[in-house]
């Protein structure tokens, strides 16, 4: 597999929200609006480049039957890291997502790339991996914000599209979030199947 | 390199060694981050009691019952006091606010530092309760003449579109800053007097 390949894959093929529906929970929770979607995206990429380059590293020395334990404390370890990292240089982005960070812990995309990547792989194309999981949650958390952002509040980015008052409250509340990807998924569905 | 076999030594050791590496690691980022992080609160503290209090160029500090409010002075005259403040009654959990009044005890402005409401429709509070349009704004209230409260409820103060519960808490945070400034003067009459230099209007008179 070449390098361009896996981070498509991920991207495109593989989509973790929109192809292999991984991570749910983080993905409807954090999309009221594209900028909290977008962070949120970008802060499991990190988790994801770190936990799959580490895995793939130390895949050799654990023992296949403790692997699942040893992989959520790389994984706990890492969001740990950025959390605090976070907190100290980037404070307002924090602010938005604080509490949405502790949940990429139990983000099974993180987890489900190091079972199924990352502990089969080695380390430059797992970290790619990583890459193109990342990227690809990222568009997809980025693009059902905005459309939620749009739909609900008349803004994108807080950029003003439309009067506020035209907008339909529901998109920014939780059944919003269902409905809107839905609609999303069956757009990339048809997108891939009619290629 | 062969994969270690599961024995119980081999598994031990090396979920051992895994967890002892990971907290290493975690223990140095903390050690890294931990100033920083107390100085983006610390600014951020700052930055709210400047934008909440009238011009000032010196900031006293005090504590009323576990409270600590923010007095500013402009020169040696006392221009107004901020007090941070809490609600627990929003629609999704705490509310911590600052509200800063002007000497004649009215408020001045306010910041929102934490809140948990629904995205797009509490969360508004940052800024509605400043806009004057029809009855929204609190800013030049004094809740001495009259407590705040949503109109729905009787009050004043029109209250976020579909945000009733959240403007409530709200309005609730803002009166309890006022509550414990209120109580400012019996508190602290002895720290006042021996800190006549300052000149402080004692809070009571403007009443």
């Amino acid at each position: 597999m070449n390098a361009i390949k896996i981070v498509l894959n991920g991207i495109l093929k593989e989509n973790p929200v929109f192809v292999l529906l991984l991570g749910m929970c983080p993905t409807l929770g954090t999309t009221s609006s594209a900028i909290n979607g977008l962070g949120m995206g970008i802060a499991t990429m990190f988790v994801l480049i770190g936990s799959n380059t580490v895995i793939s590293l130390i895949k050799n020395v654990i023992p296949d039957k403790i692997r699942i334990p040893a992989f959520v404390v790389v994984i706990a370890a890492f969001v740990s890291i950025i959390q605090m990292l976070m907190e100290a240089y980037l404070p307002e982005l924090y602010a938005s997502l604080g509490l949405f960070i502790p949940l990429i812990v139990v983000n099974c995309i993180v987890l489900g790339r190091a079972e199924a990547f990352a502990a089969k792989n080695g380390v430059f194309h797992s970290a790619l991996d990583g890459l193109g999981m990342g990227l690809g949650f990222s568009l997809a958390l980025t693009l059902l914000g905005s459309t939620r952002e749009l739909l609900g509040t008349g803004k994108i980015f807080n950029m003003f599209i439309y009067p506020e008052h035209y907008g339909m409250l529901i998109f920014v509340l939780a059944p919003g979030a269902f409905i809107v990807l839905g609609f999303l998924i069956v757009f990339v569905t048809k997108l891939q199947t009619s290629k | 390199m062969k994969k270690l076999e599961s024995n119980l030594p081999n598994m031990v050791m090396v979920l051992t060694a895994i967890t002892l590496i990971a907290s290493f690691l975690l223990a140095s980022v903390y050690g890294v981050t931990k100033a920083p992080i107390e100085l983006a609160k610390e600014k951020k503290k700052e930055v709210a009691i400047k934008n909440v209090l009238p011009p000032f160029n010196r900031i006293e500090n005090d504590t009323i019952e576990g409270i600590v409010v923010y007095k500013g002075y402009k020169d040696a005259n006392w221009v107004g006091t901020a007090v941070e403040s809490v609600s627990k009654n929003g629609f999704g959990g705490e509310i911590k606010i600052i509200v800063g009044f002007d000497a004649k005890g009215c408020i001045f402005n306010y910041t929102v530092l934490e809140q948990k409401e629904t995205p797009g429709l509490g969360t508004k509070m940052i800024d509605w309760f400043k806009t004057s349009k029809n009855k929204q704004s609190i800013l030049g209230k004094n809740i001495a003449q009259e407590e705040l409260k949503v109109s729905k409820d009787g009050g004043n103060i029109d209250a976020m579109t579909a945000s009733t519960i959240s403007s409530r808490a709200f309005l609730e945070a803002v009166n309890n800053a006022y509550s414990t400034i209120s109580h400012y003067d019996t508190h602290t009459s002895a720290t006042q007097v021996s800190d006549a230099a300052t000149a402080a209007t004692p809070w009571v008179e403007n009443k």
